[in-house]
């Protein structure tokens, strides 16, 4: 740890973020192995155990360090990387990692289709071969950021004629290409995170495929399993997503009432419980022994943070019926929190049968070849 | 996994287990498989004599009578995180002993200093109870106004009794000074007992608010220890759950495929994964005397209680039909998670506590719609 926090010291030393150009001091902090310490030397990191990213990740915080908009690069560090370490070759680790981490291009994730939500597996976007090249035609649905995204990760059919999760291929594409459109879609927040993206006979060079043609399921399993955690070093206070509500509490003595004080306590209670729960995951995972508790992290986080929004508005009563006020806001959107990213249902499924062992689903689809599926 | 950055929250002290702590698990675990299988204690709920006192002696010949105590007050020298662990596996077990009681009266000596009594039931050598009802929730003080003192915990067998007379001071009296008279249980694995005893009768321990705070202190501890065991309950109840929607079949498929069902269990994992986080921070916070104890203490019985029950009723639940007979255990574990739901405090009383604790108080007066 001390060497660690040494190095962080030299590092601020030789580049005064207050002097130093936004982008250039974040090229020197991943070039310096300081970005993500447990990547490997060269792409970010020091190959070191994931433990102390917090404290390096508050000491750039402290120093006033410009940080790499982790809001913009959700896609791209919690998905797009740990899938690129895996699965990428060497070129394509150098090309893409850098401006990744430093938030200088911005990743989107087209994967989910009209037709293939919760069953990714059943996408029909088509590739085909064509020389050094694949031609790529479908539609991709809900795609956060893809009006922003210079990269994307997505995955296509490669072979119809086989069962649905072995004709998978994993591709990166280039949202700048020629046949890439993107339309923006309306959320019921009235803002549009997400958008329509048509692929019309698009090409795609073959060195930016991620694993083997066939082998797009298992890539893209990667993605899926990667937990998105925030970067940074803020630690999550004591009652965690309830503060601000807990302010208005304290601050409004007129908007209290009997039952909406248990309704708070009982919320205070679970967001506490799923804190302490969440440090003794990342305590697991520092110590080198992941649990399953992982899959149990974003379900409870759904679920808490609807309660908690929806208690927010009764509190704060006829303020809560302006919209400008950002609790109708954090509301709405927190019914996104149990459908993407992974619904809730599918998630208690992944819970009941890699956790706890109990039975898949009963399978009609699994050794029928694609192009026989209703559809 | 490997590849993300998880930044671990130092004001979070370390939640996970030591290795010592696995292997005094295990050691217990070895222990009550052997000695309390459920047969066993079922078996015990239909006898004259409810606790097992061998198996409570052979507990205290590992250490476990006097955990949290150092050696050199006739203790084991460890904390009452390890104590928190024999919980626990007393409670997967619903092992009938007086482990909770007797914990209670040495944490409330260990407060008060004393050397004259804690050294033998550090050691095991004696039996105690802390003889304030079972429901009592730290911070309240019940005291023994006329000298009765109905429901409390594990001192059927205790020869000794810690009790909080008239006046406020607590008394130490032997078991040979008090009239007991056992009660039957709806948690028949801890049997109580009604107390009567003679004004002045005993020896003075301590009085005024060195009394109370030790009184209290050993609530919070009986909080933090049956939050672990609640654990146990939970934990033990869930896994024969899943290992039942494992084999029954019905419509020709094992029910565990029915999404119903599968739901159900991965919903109370979720529950169990963070009321074992909770638990586990108030035993820390009481092995290391934190200042945020108070606040830990009440927090795992706010959490565990409720999810400690709810996994019991669902285990009935869900085994249908034969979850209502005698002959399953699941009602073992549905009684004495039901009752150590209500058991100091309960989990309203533990969020008022909180309320206090954290500055988020109620309604001052009625806030009648204008
Ligand atoms: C804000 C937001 C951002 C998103 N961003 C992206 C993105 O960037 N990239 C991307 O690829 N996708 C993205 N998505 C899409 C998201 O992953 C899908 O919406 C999600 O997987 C569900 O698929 P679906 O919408 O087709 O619903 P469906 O799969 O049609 O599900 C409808 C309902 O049926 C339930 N259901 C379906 N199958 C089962 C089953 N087997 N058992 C039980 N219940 C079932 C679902 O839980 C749901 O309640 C985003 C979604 C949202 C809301």
């Amino acid at each position: 740890m001390s060497d660690l926090t040494e190095r962080v010291a030299e590092f601020l030393a030789a580049h005064d973020p207050t002097t130093t150009d936004r982008w250039e001091f974040l090229r020197a902090r991943f070039d310096a192995g300081l970005a993500r310490i447990n990547w490997p030397v060269g792409l970010g990191g020091l190959g070191l155990d994931p433990g102390e990213q917090g404290a390096v990740d508050a000491a750039f915080v402290a120093a006033g360090a410009p940080d790499n908009r982790p809001a913009l690069g959700v896609i791209g560090l919690g998905m797009a990387a740990p899938t690129i370490l895996r699965h990428g070759d060497e070129d394509q680790k150098r090309r893409w990692m850098r401006p990744l981490w430093t938030g200088e291009e911005i990743w989107c994730q087209l994967f989910s289709e009209p037709g293939s939500g919760s069953d990714l597996a059943s996408l029909s976007t088509r590739a085909v071969p064509d020389g050094d090249e694949w031609v790529v035609n479908g539609q991709k649905v809900w795609t956060s950021l893809a009006h922003l995204a210079r990269w994307a990760i997505l995955v296509t059919r490669t072979d119809p004629a086989v069962p649905k999760h072995q004709g998978l291929t994993y591709f990166v594409l280039d949202m700048t290409a020629p046949g890439v459109e993107v339309r923006p879609l309306r959320q019921l927040t009235g803002e549009s995170e997400f958008n329509e993206v048509f692929l019309t006979d698009v090409r795609i060079p073959d060195s930016q495929r991620l694993g083997a043609v066939g082998e797009g399921w298992a890539v893209s399993q990667t993605t899926l399993m990667s937990e998105r955690v925030s970067i940074g070093g803020g630690r999550i206070p004591r009652g965690g997503m309830l503060e601000p509500l807990i302010r208005t509490w304290r601050d409004r003595p007129e908007l209290r009432t009997a039952g909406l004080h248990d309704q708070l306590l009982e919320l205070w209670v679970e967001a506490e419980s799923a804190r302490l729960a969440s440090t003794r995951l990342k305590q697991q995972i520092a110590a080198g022994r992941p649990g399953p508790e992982g899959s149990a992290a974003k379900l409870a986080y759904a679920d808490l943070n609807q309660r908690i929004t929806a208690l927010e508005l009764q509190v704060l009563a006829g303020d809560g019926l302006r919209y400008e006020d950002s609790a109708g806001h954090r509301y709405l959107r927190a019914r996104a929190n149990s459908i993407e990213g992974g619904t809730s249902e599918i998630l208690r499924n992944i819970v009941a049968e890699r956790v706890l062992g109990l039975p898949g689903e009963i399978r009609t689809d699994k050794d029928v070849p694609w192009k026989d599926l209703p559809r | 996994m490997s590849q993300q950055t998880v930044p671990v929250d130092p004001a979070i002290p370390d939640l996970l287990e030591s290795d010592v702590e696995r292997d005094l698990r295990a050691t217990v675990r070895n222990l009550l498989d052997k000695r309390a299988a459920w047969p066993d204690v079922l078996a015990r709920t239909e006898s004259d004599e409810l606790v097992d006192t061998a198996l409570w002696a052979a507990l205290c010949e590992i250490g476990c009578a006097g955990l949290a105590v150092p050696v050199e007050a006739g203790g084991a020298g460890a904390s009452w995180a390890e104590a928190a662990v024999v919980a626990e596996e007393l409670g997967r077990a619903v092992a009938p002993v007086p482990f909770l009681g007797h914990a209670m009266a040495v944490a409330a000596l260990s407060h008060l200093g004393d050397t004259e009594l804690l050294p033998a039931l550090a050691a095991g050598e004696r039996s105690g109870a802390l003889a304030v009802p079972f429901a009592t929730a730290p911070g309240q003080f019940p005291r023994s106004l006329d000298g009765t003192v109905l429901g409390i915990a594990d001192a059927v067998t205790a020869e000794v009794l810690l009790v909080l007379d008239a006046a406020g001071s607590l008394r130490v009296l032997e078991a040979t000074e008090v009239e007991r008279t056992p009660v039957v249980s709806l948690d028949m694995t801890r049997p109580l007992t009604d107390l009567r005893v003679e004004p002045g009768a005993g020896r003075l321990l301590a009085d005024g608010p060195a009394a109370a705070a030790a009184v209290e202190h050993a609530l919070r501890i009986g909080a933090v220890l049956l939050a672990a065991e609640q654990i146990g309950v939970a934990g033990r109840v869930l896994e024969m759950t899943v290992e039942y929607l494992n084999t029954r079949r019905q419509f020709a498929r094992l029910i565990g495929s029915y999404q119903g069902l599968k739901h159900r269990v991965a919903d109370l994992w979720v529950a169990l994964t963070q009321a074992r986080a909770v638990a586990r921070y108030a035993a820390v916070c009481a092995a290391t005397d934190a200042s945020d104890l108070p606040v830990a203490a009440a927090l795992a019985q706010a959490r565990c209680s409720p999810v400690a029950q709810h996994a019991a009723e669902e285990c009935v639940q869900l085994h249908g039909g034969i979850g209502f007979t005698w002959e399953h255990p699941a009602h073992l574990y549905l009684k004495r998670a039901v009752s150590a739901g209500i058991a100091l405090g309960g989990p309203d009383r533990h969020r008022a506590a909180l309320a206090d604790l954290l500055d988020l108080p109620g309604p001052t007066d009625p806030a009648p719609m204008r």
